[in-house]
């Protein structure tokens, strides 16, 4: 079935199904017994794939002008989009274990939580940008302004790292793990990004 | 001269079909490894320690060189405390611990503190008594009958067990030295050895790690000097050889491996509370009503199942509300 594939689309399966791995495996841990806890289990493993991929995601640009290849704006969207899953894993999760589906509890604990009220922050920053994340939302929006809204990115991934940060009791190496990785993208996104020295433009 | 050319039978020529598939079996190699090394990584970096269903094996094979685990017999306060909650299965008391000592990871302690040496022990009760005194551990295992006692565990961070301890009430131990009517606090001191207890090697909290009790909280008799735990001696990643239990606070209070007890006059500072003094109390009643800063203490996760409202003193209200009378619990967390 392969061999009819173009490469691209073969490396894309390749992701798809690499980046699908992390979910079942937290599946079968939490399933089967492997955690004394399994919903504490499957919350941390799914926030930290949340952000692992929105991580990766975020790495495509600068490889991108690192390498001046096209090949990796190929997984972009299928990296942020797992981004958002996992996200959705770890709301879903957190919903219908601690806050036993009470939609009001849900609603209260965000507002009175600083970290949870990141992570929905973070989230809920996702949600426009796996709206958005088609090709024809490109066309609609135009290339400018989509690349403006898609921005968010970023700032959902600040409030991400900020909520792991904030929700840890003592031991932050984790999070301060994240929050390095955040700080090189943003400084290689200033860098490529830094006024370009003119060009001598022949005077009117 | 003319070398024969070697017939190929033809049952061994390559079958036309799998000569053109061979991109879709270098295809699948590639899925396949890839598939491998995710799989690997993530067992590497986020591998979960595997509970063994039957009995903790540290628990077990702890050197006991000098005097055996004495018997442990019901509890002559059973029905302050009696729970009819399923106990917690000991795969999960041994493998889910808060241990700073040995590590962060609640599932790598069991591992981290699997050779702790724990014979000789000895502990030393001193400060504000007449008789001040340091004990060996077999001294203390003999010092009063060893009860089992059912009690809930409930952690600040949300989580609960249900433990059956083998020990017997603090107060038996702290009437042998005699304390002074000028004692108002008791202190306590885990070992300082980042030898035996690796994690102390990084300054995660001020180590050794102390702990503090009103000096009624102390002698009050659901307070608990465990030694065991489902009539084993204690497995080192509970706070084997001696830990506190005191079942109506947050389990932080519980500290284990207990080296030194002191009566003292003033509050002692403890470890958590320095750590973040807005976030952990001195006191750290369980109650419902006072949430930590960062999350509700409203309701609790069960281990083993479960998600459950937490009850004001962790369902001890009964026994130990009067030692709060007129209190602010929520000055006083």
């Amino acid at each position: 079935m392969f061999e009819t594939m173009k490469d691209t689309q073969f490396a894309k399966l390749v992701v798809f199904i690499n980046a699908s791995v992390p979910a079942a495996m937290i599946a079968w841990d939490a399933f089967g017994g492997a955690s004394a806890d399994p919903v504490g289990y499957a919350l941390q493993r799914t926030g930290k794939f949340a952000l692992i991929l929105l991580l990766l995601s975020l790495c495509v640009t600068p490889l991108r002008k690192l390498t001046g290849k096209n090949y990796f704006s190929h997984f972009r969207k299928m990296l942020g989009l797992f981004a958002f899953f996992y996200a959705c894993l770890h709301l879903l999760i957190y919903f219908v274990f601690d806050r036993q589906l009470n939609v009001s509890s849900l609603i209260e604990e965000t507002l009175k939580r600083k970290f949870i009220l990141f992570g929905m922050a973070a989230l809920l920053m996702m949600v426009p940008l796996a709206i958005t994340s088609t090709n024809a939302s490109i066309k609609r929006l135009g290339a400018a302004r989509w690349k403006t809204l898609h921005k968010l990115a970023y700032l959902s991934a600040i409030a991400g790292v900020a909520h792991y940060w904030i929700s840890v009791k003592k031991d932050i190496r984790q999070p301060l793990l994240f929050a390095i990785a955040l700080t090189i993208l943003f400084a290689c996104r200033l860098y490529y990004s830094r006024p370009q020295p003119k060009r001598p433009v022949a005077a009117a | 001269m003319d070398e024969k050319i070697p017939k190929i039978p033809s049952r061994e020529i390559t079958e036309p079909e799998a000569y053109l598939n061979r991109r879709t079996f270098m295809r699948a190699g590639i899925l396949a490894a890839s598939v491998a090394a995710t799989g690997g990584a993530y067992r590497a970096f986020f591998s979960p320690k595997r509970r063994p269903v039957t009995a903790a094996k540290g628990a077990s094979t702890l050197p006991t060189s000098r005097g055996a685990f004495p018997p442990v017999g019901p509890s002559s306060i059973a029905d302050m405390h009696a729970i009819s909650e399923p106990q917690t299965s000991l795969g999960d008391i041994t493998h889910y611990n808060n241990f700073y000592e040995f590590s962060t990871d609640k599932a790598e302690v069991a591992d981290e503190a699997a050779a702790f040496i724990t014979r000789p022990w000895t502990i030393s009760v001193g400060g504000l008594c007449s008789k001040p005194t340091t004990f060996d551990l077999d001294d203390v295992l003999q010092l009063a009958p060893l009860e089992q006692r059912v009690y809930r565990m409930r952690c600040v961070e949300a989580w609960s067990m249900v433990i059956p301890w083998d020990g017997y009430s603090l107060s038996k131990l702290l009437e042998r030295v005699q304390p002074l009517s000028s004692a108002k606090y008791v202190a306590f001191t885990t070992l300082l050895d980042p030898t035996r207890m690796p994690n102390q090697g990084r300054r995660v909290l001020d180590w050794p790690y102390v702990e503090g009790l009103r000096m009624d909280e102390a002698m009050h008799p659901l307070t608990m000097l465990a030694c065991g735990l489902y009539g084993q001696p204690m497995p080192p990643q509970d706070g084997a050889p001696l830990r506190l239990v005191v079942p109506w606070k947050y389990g932080f209070k519980g500290i284990k491996s207990i080296v030194k007890i002191e009566l003292v006059s003033e509050q002692p500072p403890t470890t958590w509370n320095l750590a973040g003094p807005n976030e952990y109390g001195f006191y750290a009643n369980v109650n419902p009503a006072v949430d930590h800063p960062r999350w509700s203490q409203a309701s609790e996760r069960r281990i083993g199942g479960g998600q459950r409202k937490t009850l004001m003193f962790n369902g001890y209200a009964d026994q130990v509300g009067r030692l709060y009378a007129g209190m602010d619990l929520t000055a006083n967390y």
